[in-house]
């Protein structure tokens, strides 16, 4: 075995609430020529500074305090900042999360690609640019020759990751540091990626750390997996031998595919609560975003719109809420059509519907506390006030989970971002709401808080009968929670039904494409996959 | 481009606007000013009737709104008319002057811009060492002065100790240029301390704002040296708020000379306004007035077209 990278006892601190805290507690792993090691956990266990550490980097307040990290034999701990930039690039590389931040908006794709090898003196201008194209080829971004030649914002969000996959290979490292690569991406398009991905690092063979949260993801390209958790190791084995026998309660938890829900019937007896009519919308006053959008929400309902970005499902939102009126169409609620501008809506319309939305740490104003974030609607729909808002507040702490004695005086900051999002529940239910919209509530969380949050809302709709307008990208969310689906792709809607009629073929498809690319957790999905579009394409 | 061109035409149109306004604020503030030309030219043999006839002769018995609407008009037909104190053409007396002004504006400009971003770049490079805070309490001392303080330190180390400069800048048109530049070089060197630290600290600031952003530890990650980083990476995405900068700073050198001008007797334009105000010589104080107004809203365009053109986003059209 040929092992480029071996990292020991590794440990690494982060400048936090005014001490030196450890993220990663003594970490030891291998890497061979051709293999792609996957780390997996959620957010704060520590796998991307480890990825990061491996090229000897670490983020701005944190330090590397003990530990070896040996690249190709070499230490790379305490090593020169000359030294750590001679092999940056060259002997390991980067691939970033989000590639639209990563690459420079103000140069060109292929010079961004030519900068480290022509700096290097590895090649030339113009070998560098004929090796680029020649790598865009393999990865199939479209139009390989021209396409490097333009600036980022002109490329998809796909082709830019792919692009970051390029560059990350232009000087022909022997490690390649994969940090979510796909995490940003629709379902559609994460495909594409993991694709590319599979290609350089088997057809290359390289060496490759996989940094994921998503186990289903790593499973498709890694051979050995290392799960993490607080900066700890929980457990490492073969990909197939982790998914078929999880040892450790942790790594089960991860595995455990979420329990589907009973889809209740819709029957004529549950008012509708809801209607759209025929709606259109749009931006700039020509394009149209929404064409001929007819959407019909139940008392007690959970209705999921799905769609990747772009698909128009969250302008949707903006005009059933009105803060994006409505061209043409109708819009009514609890039997009155409503006012397509929101200002003109009366405050009882107002509070019987209300929004949580996907980031809850911009949603909650940072300088108040939980106190003063579920009083607000008390008081201005209700007018509570003293004892009678705090008796309320804690009961609504009580509903969302969360100890109101414990809870009640923090600040929002003092929060996680789960925490953080329960209270934005709690503050939608303060308003007695008969219909909440919830944008992307659960896609900024990590898989556990994520289900968490499905099942408090689950339990909530039981209890009060709420109805819910779901916004989703993730098939998996609308899988657990919802009744009725409602298909959107370049701002109508393609298809709709209840959830067992849309899940089970016959698809629309687009519905077909969609399903078909949620990462399953089995290492030979994609694969086969592949193969299938493959020869259907032939 | 095609909507930078709009923009351009909008904000010409709205240019004039703003220099309308100017004119008619310049009318009213000289108006309102205690006596006017007749009296102070006159001085001591000011009677009531040679006033009288004086200001017969210059029109100045018309009332306010038709003096404005008949300058207005043989301005707008390029007539700047005469100055109302000694009767010469206004053109006349000021092009050369705005000319040295400008002249003075742009040695002080080429020294302070280069000086400044290069400091900018050492300090966001060096950040929070020695070199950079050094670099921040000299420069914001500097401007912590008042201009005339400045002035009087640089004359009394350069001309009056060490004499290797003259205290007075007066410039003729038979010099040569770098007998001109010699000269010069007191008033230029304070116009340069004045606006420097402004200048450096926003191209700092702005540096240091985009050294955050994944795109610059990308770059890191690619193992390119620091210096490399900053002055390709960095800066080119930092340029829209330092090329405000810049201009706001270009147009205070051309603007706000007068004091540094009165100083050194520089003959320029600043002077010459300080001249005719104290005279309420309008015909002069509103073209001085103009010209300084058409200068600041022309710097302040040009920003704003560079700093389109500096980011692909807007350059490009579709």
């Amino acid at each position: 075995m040929d092992k480029l990278l071996e990292i020991k006892d590794l440990y690494i601190e982060a400048w936090s609430e005014e001490r030196w805290q450890t993220i990663v507690n003594g970490i030891s792993l291998e890497l061979n020529r051709g293999e792609v090691l996957g780390l997996i956990g959620e957010s704060g266990a520590g796998k991307s500074t480890i990825g990061l550490a491996a090229m000897g980097y670490t983020r701005q307040g944190c330090r590397l305090t003990s530990g070896s990290i040996k690249l190709d034999g070499r230490e790379l701990f305490g090593a020169s900042q000359k030294y750590l930039r001679s092999i940056r690039g060259t002997r390991i590389a980067y691939v970033a999360q989000s590639a639209a931040a990563s690459f420079n908006p103000s140069h060109r794709v292929i010079r961004q690609y030519t900068e480290a090898p022509v700096l290097k003196g590895l090649m030339s201008q113009k070998e560098a640019e004929q090796k680029a194209v020649e790598i865009y080829h393999r990865l199939f971004l479209p139009n390989p020759e021209k396409i490097g030649y333009r600036y980022p914002h002109e490329l998809s969000g796909g082709q830019l990751q792919r692009a970051m996959v390029a560059m990350a290979m232009s000087c022909q490292p022997d490690v390649i540091v994969f940090d979510e690569p796909t995490t940003a991406l629709d379902v559609t398009t994460q495909i594409e990626v993991l694709a590319a991905i599979k290609e350089i690092t088997e057809t290359m063979n390289k060496a490759a750390l996989y940094i994921t949260h998503d186990l289903a993801v790593v499973a498709q390209v890694a051979h050995r997996i290392m799960v993490l958790r607080y900066g700890d190791m929980v457990e490492l084995g073969e990909t197939r031998e982790m998914l078929k026998n999880p040892k450790e309660q942790y790594t089960r938890d991860l595995l455990s595919v979420r329990t589907l829900r009973e889809e209740k019937a819709e029957t004529e007896k549950e008012k509708i609560i809801l209607e759209v009519k025929d709606v259109e919308a749009t931006y700039t006053g020509r394009e149209k975003v929404l064409q001929d959008i007819n959407v019909t929400v139940r008392r007690g309902r959970t209705v999921a719109l799905v769609g990747e970005s772009g698909s128009g499902k969250s302008t949707l939102a903006k005009v059933i809420t009105g803060l994006l009126p409505a061209i043409k169409g109708t819009i009514t609620f609890l039997g009155k059509e409503l006012h397509p501008e929101l200002r003109k809506r009366d405050k009882e319309n107002l509070r019987k519907m209300q929004m949580i939305y996907q980031m809850p740490d911009t949603a909650l104003n940072p300088r108040h506390r939980v106190r003063t974030v579920i009083g607000r609607p008390l008081k201005f729909y209700f007018g509570m006030k003293g004892q009678e808002a705090e008796d309320r507040i804690k009961e609504l702490l009580d509903k969302i989970e969360l100890t109101p004695e414990k809870y009640i005086d923090r600040l929002t900051t003092e929060l996680s971002g789960g925490e953080k999002q329960r209270i934005c529940i709690a503050r939608a239910l303060a308003a007695e709401p008969e219909l909440i919209i919830c944008d992307e509530v659960t896609s900024a969380l990590d898989q556990l808080v994520a289900e968490g949050i499905l099942a408090l809302l689950q339990d909530l709709q039981n209890e009060l009968h709420v109805s819910y307008l779901f916004i989703t990208h993730d098939l998996a969310t609308v899988k657990a929670i919802s009744d009725k689906i409602v298909i959107m792709l370049e701002g109508r809607i393609v298809e709709q039904g209840g959830k067992q009629e849309i899940l089970a073929p016959p698809h629309h498809e687009y519905t077909d494409k969609l399903l078909a690319s949620v990462p399953e957790m089995d290492p030979d999905w994609l694969d086969s996959l592949l193969a299938e579009r493959a020869s259907s394409f032939i | 481009m095609k909507h930078v061109f709009r923009m351009v035409l909008k904000r010409i149109l709205a240019s004039v606007v703003t220099i309308l306004t100017v004119s008619v604020i310049i009318f009213i503030g000289v108006e309102l000013l205690p006596g006017d030309v007749a009296e102070t030219v006159l001085g001591q043999s000011a009677t009531p009737e040679t006033v009288k006839a004086f200001r017969k002769e210059l029109k100045l018995d018309l009332p306010p709104h038709v003096r404005y609407f008949t300058w207005l008009r043989n301005f707008v037909q390029g007539d700047f008319g005469n100055s109302l104190a000694n009767g010469r053409s206004v053109a006349g007396l000021i092009g050369w002057r705005f000319a040295n002004t400008i002249f003075l504006a742009g040695t002080a400009a080429a020294i302070a811009v280069p000086l400044a971003v290069i400091l900018g770049i050492l300090a966001a490079l060096y950040r929070n060492s020695l070199f950079d805070n050094a670099i921040s309490t000299t420069t914001l001392s500097f401007i912590s002065f008042p201009e005339f303080f400045i002035a009087y330190i640089l004359i009394a180390v350069f001309s009056v100790q060490f004499n290797v400069f003259p205290s007075l800048a007066s410039i003729s048109p038979r010099m040569g240029l770098w007998e001109k530049l010699y000269t010069i070089l007191l008033p230029a060197l304070t116009l340069t301390c004045i606006v420097t630290a402004h200048m450096m600290r926003q191209t700092r600031a702005a540096i240091i704002n985009v050294l955050a952003s994944a795109y610059i530890e990308m770059a890191d990650l690619k193992g390119i040296r620091r210096l490399r980083i900053i002055i390709l990476h960095a800066l080119p995405n930092a340029l829209s708020p330092v090329i405000n900068v810049i201009a706001l700073n270009l147009a205070y050198l051309v603007v706000g000379v007068v004091i540094v001008e009165v100083v050194f007797v520089y003959p320029g334009l600043g002077q010459l306004l300080v001249d005719s105000v104290s005279k309420r010589d309008l015909p002069v104080v509103q073209a001085s007035g103009l010209i300084f107004a058409a200068t600041y809203v022309t710097l302040n365009l040009l920003a704003d077209v560079l700093s389109m053109l500096s980011n692909p986003r807007l350059r490009q059209t579709h």
